[in-house]
């Protein structure tokens, strides 16, 4: 498509290309601070032809989100743009007041990264939609609503005429992306900005709205701009590629090329990061550990349940969070829970560390049965179970110091140390997770997700616990900061012969650091398998949608897997589908499928809960 | 919403008596009684007069006669204001009290809001010093002083109106009470409106609807007020509780006849139905503007109606 453009020379000025929608010519902006002014961008010079998708990558402060708020005037108060944006004949730097909102929404299209807070919440989508329609396009309360409707449908909203009704609240995470992008393509823009459209959602949603994208990219001759920290996000997408660092542009071409044959060694560190890593070196990865002793943790069939309060009068629901679980852990391996939001992870990782109280079933930890512990005996038992969490800053106390949340748990464990023997103890612990000495007395706000994380492992890792249940630990930070995460728990693992229950719907990170997976859907397990062999050999159908949906930073191999992609999502937990819970989305579901939940099969260490997966096998 | 209401409206009830059960038994375990300030009583006499009013019987037996009363309407006489019942002496002083207190709030919501909006629209050093100063000033300052101050310049100095007493039927002589009790509230309101405004305004929601192209004033008036609306709506309830001790010390200065000289005086003397009748006739007020408060929160915000 756009890239199809060999006649003009590598050296031709882009903004002379006749066929581009937007023209960025030596584009530079920069915020004034206290500190004096910060140069986000510097000197960019970019072009997206109608038609073409142009991805932009380049991991968080590369300054790509700060380039295309400029030219829609979105810049924070204290910045300030120069150079030139053109749109067609529109020069967009510079643009105010009433001209400028005869650009934005109505020949520009933009989606936000996060569905949740990016919709007003207290409007209907279909308010949201029918304002763009009547302030834009000038139409009428009936035309718009028809428009609207129509619009939904565009991006694969299920039940339209009801959707438009609904308040964000109401919606699921991807649904409300869809209708975020209905209405950033309701006044029929030339040029789709989607800045990190799929970061806060969920691997299969992920690549339901990358497939989307890719769809909608050249209808009407749409120009696409997709920003993004993963190379792979965009390889089934983008026709061309700018990779973005420190706000300079430091190398762009077509797809294929920057992904197979990359000039810059940024640009290849970048393709590294997003390939799937290698698998870190294992301790006991023969089960040594499992030969001296059976399990130390195990879990039968544990069910956590919940009755939801409904309307005024109305009986309360039943919610299964978690229905029949069982695993067990040796002493020193490292399982991995994974399965989209709503599956019960989460819900399984605090019923293990008795956080909330299970409705059925048993946890035992080391021969002791946590249920029937004594609070002082559970106390006590504490020390050896520990979890980090996914908000690195939101788990820390923003009154207290980085050493005294470290310390804490020492007050409660330790009691016969003093203050200057805990003193020791925290110096080493900020040590032995990477964090400098004088970080000790700063308080959460004055961290980086990445530092406030190690505080969260050096809290957790302090009492030299045996277990320790990390809950989506590196979801809420950027991908060199996940990376570092990773690597610190492996190596802390290995020193420690910890036990770890981690808990991710990031696919490539459980393959990293887990010797087994267990993969849940709604609450139930469907499967259970060594983690090399579940990547390789998928048995499960969810479990091949899962891996199917994790995007490949090749861009002749991922056209197509998003062009199978499979719609759906997951079903309310609060109206569950009657036998197998996944058979709704399933595309090998049979009659026996909806009578029962298929039995849970086990042999030669892997598990399974499919009635046909023999046969598809 | 309608649901909301209901669930609301049916929760009164027990509320209220709660608040009966409560203030009836702290009023009772309060040191002192009704005719102990009557001089030379004698014993026997004293006896009749308890006799008389039902108060030598069990104290659950004075409750539920008092809560028989109470179902038909009938709060008892008064120990204290003789041949007037509580509810005559309500029906008298109400008027004036509501009609104050809730020109006060009106007065306030009115004010305050559109004033904190303006706040946080036109922002400039000289505007956000002058925001922090008049509301250091609005809050610092209690009603006893601002009063008499209103009374001062507009009573004296201007003779505009008077500057204390009460005529029935005559709007005069409530401006500066009103005023008075409104001016704080506008503060705290105005203050309130701003920073929420402000702190919306920075919102992902908002930002995102300027990219679509939505002119600022749609986008204040129609993706940012109601949000911002929202801490307002629940500073309602307790507003309504300071406007409410506030009217007390109000109607003091101002030597307005309304209700609030009653609760005090009644509570001095022990004079039980009168106690009971006001904080009945005030838990009323107060449940009905907290339940005003929330059906406002569930106007605001979809997410509290389906709640």
């Amino acid at each position: 498509m756009g890239c199809a453009m060999p006649s003009i020379p590598a050296s031709a000025d882009h903004s002379q290309d006749a066929a581009a929608v937007l023209s960025v010519r030596r584009l530079s902006v920069a915020f004034d601070t206290p500190n004096g002014a910060v140069q986000a961008v510097r000197d960019v010079t970019l072009s997206v032809a109608a038609g073409e998708c142009l991805g932009v990558v380049g991991e968080s402060g590369s300054g790509k989100s700060q380039l295309f708020l400029a030219m829609l005037g979105l810049l924070a108060a204290n910045g300030r743009a120069t150079g030139s944006a053109r749109l067609g004949q529109t020069e967009l730097i510079g643009l105010r007041g009433p001209a400028l909102d005869r650009v934005r929404g109505v020949q520009i299209g933009m989606v936000f990264q996060d569905p949740m807070t990016s919709l007003t919440p207290h409007l209907t989508i279909g308010a949201q939609l029918a304002e763009v329609l009547r302030r834009h396009r000038g139409l009428e309360r009936a035309a718009a609503r028809a428009r609207a409707e129509g619009l939904l449908e565009r991006v694969h909203v299920s039940d339209p005429a009801r959707r438009l009704e609904q308040y964000p609240h109401e919606l699921s995470g991807g649904m409300r992306q869809r209708a975020m992008i209905a209405i950033a393509l309701a006044a029929e823009p030339r040029l789709l900005i989607a800045d990190e459209p799929t970061t806060s959602l969920d691997v299969t949603i992920q690549a339901q709205i990358l497939a989307l994208l890719a769809e909608l990219k050249g209808t009407h001759g749409l120009a696409l701009v997709l920003i993004t920290h993963d190379v792979a996000a965009l390889a089934g997408v983008a026709d061309r590629v700018a990779v973005m660092r420190h706000g300079t542009l430091i190398e762009t071409g077509p797809v294929r090329e920057v992904l197979r044959t990359p000039r810059d060694p940024y640009t290849r560190e970048l393709l590294q990061e997003s390939s799937a890593p290698p698998p870190v070196q294992v301790a006991a990865r023969t089960p040594s550990a499992a030969a001296a002793g059976g399990a130390a943790l195990s879990v039968r069939d544990l069910g956590v349940r919940y009755r939801v309060r409904g309307r005024w009068l109305e009986p309360a629901t039943p919610l299964a969070a978690l229905t029949g679980v069982s695993l067990e852990l040796r002493a020193g391996e490292s399982l991995g829970i994974v399965g989209e939001s709503g599956s019960g992870k989460s819900t399984l990782a605090r019923a293990v560390l008795r956080l909330l109280d299970a409705s059925s079933g048993r946890v035992v930890w080391m021969g002791r049965e946590l249920a029937t512990l004594r609070s002082p005996e559970l106390r006590a038992l504490r020390r050896d179970l520990q979890i980090i969490f996914q908000e690195p800053l939101g788990s820390l106390d923003p009154r207290m110091t980085v050493a005294e949340i470290i310390e804490e748990p020492l007050l409660v464990h330790e009691r016969s140390l003093d203050a200057a023997a805990r003193r020791a103890v925290v110096a080493t612990a900020l040590a032995r997770v990477g964090l400098a000495a004088a970080l000790a007395g700063r308080y959460p706000h004055e961290l980086s997700g990445g530092q406030g994380q190690r505080v969260g492992i050096a809290r957790a890792m302090v009492l030299a616990p045996r277990l320790l249940v990390c809950d989506e630990p590196v979801s809420a930070l950027d991908a060199p900061t996940q990376r570092q995460i990773v690597s610190l728990l492996g190596e802390l693992r290995r020193a420690q012969g910890l036990t770890l229950l981690f808990i991710s719907h990031n696919l490539a990170v459980v393959r990293e650091l887990c010797e087994r997976v267990l993969v849940l859907y709604l609450g139930r397990r469907v499967e259970l398998a060594p983690a090399a062999e579940l990547f390789a050999a998928p048995r499960h159908p969810y479990s091949r949608e899962l891996l199917a949906a994790i995007p490949v930073a090749d861009a002749d191999v991922q056209p197509a897997r998003l062009a199978a992609v499979r719609a759906g999502e997951p079903p309310s937990p609060l109206d569950p589908p009657s036998g197998c819970v996944y058979r709704t989305r399933c595309a090998q579901a049979a009659a026996q499928c909806a009578v029962r939940f298929p039995e849970w099969e086990e042999e030669g260490g892997r598990g399974i809960a499919c009635y046909r997966w023999r046969e598809l096998a | 919403m309608l649901k909301l209401a209901l669930r609301r409206i049916a929760a009164l009830l027990p509320t209220l008596l709660v608040i009966v059960t409560l203030s009836f038994a702290i009023i009772r375990l309060a040191p002192g009684g009704p005719f102990d300030a009557e001089q030379g009583v004698s014993p026997a006499v004293r006896a009749n007069l308890e006799r008389l009013y039902g108060l030598s019987k069990p104290l659950h037996v004075q409750y539920l006669r008092y809560l028989r009363a109470l179902a038909h309407g009938d709060f008892g006489p008064s120990l204290r204001q003789r041949d007037f019942t509580v509810r005559e002496l309500i029906a008298q002083g109400l008027p004036i009290s509501a009609t104050l207190g809730l020109c006060a709030i009106a007065l306030a919501l009115l004010g305050g809001i559109p004033a904190g909006i303006a706040a946080a629209l036109w922002r400039s050093p000289a505007a956000d010093f002058s925001v922090a100063a008049i509301a250091a000033l609005g809050m610092a300052l209690p009603s006893f002083v601002i009063g008499p101050l209103l009374a001062l310049v507009f009573g004296i100095y201007l003779r505009w109106l008077p500057v204390a007493g009460w005529q029935p039927g005559t709007a005069r002589y409530l401006l500066l009470p009103v005023l008075t009790l409104a001016l704080p509230l506008a503060v705290a309101l105005a203050r309130l409106t701003r920073a929420s405004l402000l702190e919306v305004l920075r919102a992902p929601y908002v930002r995102s609807a300027r990219a679509r192209g939505i002119g600022e004033a749609r986008l204040v008036w129609r993706h940012a007020l109601r949000p911002a609306l929202l801490p307002v709506a629940s500073y309602l309830g307790p507003a309504t509780a300071f406007v409410i001790t506030g009217s007390l010390v109000v109607e003091a200065v101002f030597g307005l006849p309304g209700t609030g000289r009653y609760l005090v005086q009644g509570a001095i003397d022990r004079d039980y139905p009168l106690v009971m009748g006001m904080v009945i006739v005030y838990g009323i007020l107060t449940l009905l503007l907290n339940l005003l408060a929330d059906l406002a929160c569930g106007w605001l915000d979809p997410a509290i109606r389906h709640g």
